[in-house]
């Protein structure tokens, strides 16, 4: 095969994720125009009604984007007490020890887990522990859907963080012991200075996959399409309303939940991009 | 100059923190015990050659099955048979498409245009899956009029996509640059060194990036809950609507009645993810050495 | 061998990686106070091994065990806190080891910093300026203390860093062969100065240059295959080497 052939058939081939973004940005620009065109921008942005009584049609995201928010903070907000400390164990700890990799090895299966195997456990594990301790009285609430995803995020954040931790080089820490202080001191006055951009963006990165999770979500926030009053109170994500309703809506309806797609994926995009410039900056 | 802790103090502290961090360490390591534990317990149970040979019951026969005591008849066969029809028209086209793909971008990679596609990539990848069947059902699933396995299988492909770009690319880049200099030195050209030098090079890492990518596509739901939608007998046609196995746990799940199925489907769905996963680790270890 | 004012002593020192290999054998020596003693030997021989020893580096690593003694002013370190040992034993790397996200001047106090000692402003300001002038920094870097510390060329990172562990005012100085990724000029500075500094330290160097034992140190040590094979005044062992290995080695008959 000539070489210039197969550099053209290269080339055609990497066309096609820009086609394929490109392709994404632009239907959902088109299908989710009605909505905007029809409510506003900034209004359906703002808006918190969600009616789609024939007649009375009213949709906004404010309810959704604000679920969306709370459950991705909460989520990591649960997930740093377990991520940080795995991360420790594997990069420092026990780095390079057996007991670091098995634990790694069970830490990244958590990330093979299918997310409607994930709803599932929350929905009929978790959920009856949340309605016994009566925090709320269904169970299902903006709470149980940010603990599960809490877990779910937790090997993102953690493998990442390690990876950081671990590439402080050897002398560097070394010449820290040497001058007489205990392993936490060390690790928290030189480590986590010197990887904590790292260790940050990492987070960023969880941050990214949780704002995204759907069928998770879907199962046990609840799926009341207002304003969450509180964190045990039930709501709906972005991902959920979607995921709930798109099978059923058409028109107006239809092209609303496209338009929530659309900001959904720009603020991932927005913060994925982020969360690898940092790691890029990051490097030591 | 006084030490504000003395060494028993900081001594204390660090012993604490050490023991914080592994028992927290431990404490992450119980969710996917729970969660596997959970899922085997309830599932095994329901295992037979039926339930992998028989697709899901119609509404009537639960009914009637639920009317006279009797378990839910009927399996998943549908299911997995729809799940290997989308994999595998998915991964004929995403499995040579993302490796020539990630192969231009190693490449090529201080132009800025591989530069562009591997941002875009990663951009890809970052995108909720939920979107992607919405893109799907925009862009096949209005066009054709119906909802259909064809439509499954390109949303689980543009899934795929990224997953084998990076793998490809990642591993393409740390192979020994002597490599490429050796061939070239050999008169090879640039078509000749990547077909025959660099790319089976890196075969290993290329497998056990598409066998992630597998696993990662095998359980997503909500691409498919718009685009593959279900369908409750066994069928093989592209153009129809066709079931899967993480949309057959959906319908278990929204079904009161069907409920008993809903753990046997998780735990073969589990297994099967788990397992590709698993080997997948240990390949790379091997091939590491 | 004459008789010595003592401040280190090895008494049948061995370390071992595993049971089978022992990368240091029965090293029994004294190290005398206020001088430069120089360890030299092919690589592999042991003799970075048995100065982090003396650091409890070795302490770090699940794998390795020190057997024997290792007396400071008497007391058997092996059996100390690493911290109190460290504290007053400091040791300097092979590669300037500066902590990049610490200023020259946050790098001086590291030690203080990480061992959670409180200094007042004055306090502070006194030490960076002592050391730095110890180290014959102070002229080249006082306009530029926060700064950060890998800024610095590489020999002055190296001063740097025997700066920071100067800070301490240790006994001991262990240096893990500090000059080997320097330039000649930077090394002859170096050389220059930790004669300056035996006044106030005992210096405990590794070297395979044995160049730089002849020119800085009183007495030398010489490794081979984990064991002392020689162990004299520096003069004494290069005029008139006792082992027949010492010889081959001085002669360059030997990596």
């Amino acid at each position: 095969m000539g070489d210039k052939i197969f550099k053209i058939i290269l080339f055609i081939t990497a066309l096609i994720i820009p086609l394929i973004c490109g392709g994404i940005v632009y239907a959902l620009v088109t299908d989710a125009y009605q909505a905007f065109d029809y409510f506003g921008f900034f209004n359906f942005l703002t808006s918190t009604d969600w009616n789609y009584t024939e007649g009375q049609e009213q949709y906004g995201a404010m309810p959704f984007i604000i679920g969306t928010l709370m459950t991705t903070f909460l989520a990591l907000l649960f997930c740093i007490p377990f991520s940080l400390p795995v991360a420790l164990f594997c990069g420092e700890y026990f780095k390079g020890r057996k007991i670091a990799s098995i634990l790694s090895t069970v830490v990244d299966l958590l990330a093979g887990i299918p997310s409607i195997i994930y709803g599932l456990w929350g929905f009929f594990s978790l959920r009856p522990l949340i309605i016994s301790l009566n925090i709320s009285p269904q169970g299902s609430s903006i709470l149980t859907a940010s603990l599960v995803l809490a877990i779910m995020i937790v090997p993102y954040a953690a493998s990442l963080s390690s990876e950081f931790i671990k590439m402080i080089p050897d002398d560097i820490k070394e010449s820290a012991y040497s001058l007489g202080a205990t392993r936490w001191e060390i690790i928290h006055k030189l480590f986590f200075p010197i990887a904590g951009s790292g260790i940050f963006s990492s987070y960023i990165l969880a941050i990214g996959r949780a704002l995204g999770e759907t069928m998770t979500v879907t199962m046990l926030i609840g799926n009341t399409n207002a304003i969450p009053t509180s964190i045990t109170s039930t709501g709906n994500s972005m991902a959920s309303i979607i995921a709930n309703q798109f099978g059923e809506a058409d028109g107006l309806r239809l092209s609303s939940l496209i338009a929530i797609a659309l900001i959904l994926f720009l603020i991932t995009a927005i913060i994925n991009m982020i969360g690898k410039i940092m790691i890029k900056h990051s490097r030591i | 100059m006084k030490s504000n802790l003395n060494i028993k103090q900081r001594f204390f502290k660090d012993r604490s923190i050490f023991v914080i961090v592994c028992v927290f360490s431990l404490l992450s390591s119980i969710p996917l015990i729970a969660i596997l534990g959970e899922v085997f317990v309830k599932g095994i149970s329901q295992f037979s050659l039926s339930f992998f040979t028989l697709p899901t019951p119609t509404a009537y026969k639960v009914l009637k099955a639920v009317e006279q005591g009797l378990p839910i008849p009927g399996g998943i066969a549908n299911g997995i048979i729809g799940s290997m029809i989308m994999l595998l028209i998915a991964s004929a086209v995403a499995i040579p498409l993302g490796i020539l793909c990630g192969a231009y971008i190693a490449d090529n990679s201080k132009q800025r245009f591989a530069k562009f596609v591997s941002y875009l990539t990663d951009l890809l990848q970052g995108t909720p899956s939920v979107i992607i069947g919405i893109i799907t059902y925009i862009w096949i699933v209005i066009p054709m009029k119906t909802y259909s396995a064809l439509a499954g299988s390109i949303a689980l492909c543009i899934m795929m996509l990224p997953l084998i770009i990076r793998s490809t690319e990642e591993t393409l880049r740390i192979l020994p640059s002597s490599l490429k200099e050796a061939g070239l030195a050999l008169g090879a050209n640039k078509a000749k060194l990547m077909l025959k030098v660099q790319l089976p090079s890196a075969f290993g890492g290329i497998f056990t990036g598409i066998l992630l990518a597998i696993s990662r596509v095998i359980g997503e739901t909500a691409p498919l809950m718009f685009t593959a939608l279900g369908c409750s007998f066994i069928r093989l046609s592209l153009d129809k609507p066709i079931s899967a196995v993480p949309l057959l746990i959906w319908e278990f799940f929204n079904d009161p009645y069907q409920q008993e199925l809903i753990w046997g489907a998780s735990l073969f769905l589990l297994t099967f993810v788990l397992t590709l996963n698993l080997l997948s680790k240990y390949l790379t270890r091997k091939w590491k050495k | 061998m004459e008789k010595i004012n003592t401040i280190l002593e090895f008494n049948k020192t061995c370390v071992s990686y595993t049971q089978q290999t022992m990368a240091v054998k029965y090293v029994t020596a004294q190290i005398e106070k206020n001088s430069i003693t120089s360890i030299m030997g092919p690589s592999g021989c042991g003799k970075s091994t048995l100065l982090r020893a003396v650091n409890l580096m070795h302490k770090l690593y699940p794998n390795i065990r020190v057997e024997g003694e290792i007396l400071l002013n008497g007391e058997n370190i092996l059996s100390m806190n690493p911290i109190e040992v460290r504290r007053n034993i400091g040791m300097v790397f092979q590669r300037p080891t500066p902590f990049p996200t610490m200023s020259i001047k946050e790098n001086i106090l590291s030690g203080f910093t990480l061992n959670s000692i409180r200094l007042d402003k004055y306090q502070k300001e006194e030490i960076v300026e002592q050391t730095l002038k110890s180290v014959s920094l102070w002229e080249e870097v006082k306009d530029v203390l926060n700064k950060k510390g890998t800024f610095l060329s590489g020999g002055q990172q190296q001063r740097l860093c025997i700066a920071r562990a100067l800070a301490l005012k240790p006994q001991i100085l262990l240096m893990d062969e500090p000059t080997s990724a320097l330039d000649p000029i930077a090394t002859k500075h170096i050389e220059d100065l930790l004669i300056e500094l035996q006044k106030d330290v005992t210096i405990l160097i590794v070297t395979h240059n044995m160049g730089q034992a002849k020119r800085i140190s009183k007495h030398s040590m010489f490794m081979y295959l984990g064991e002392m094979v020689e162990y004299d005044l520096t003069e004494n062992m290069f005029t008139n080497p006792k082992d027949e290995r010492t010889k081959a080695y001085l002669t360059g008959q030997m990596g």
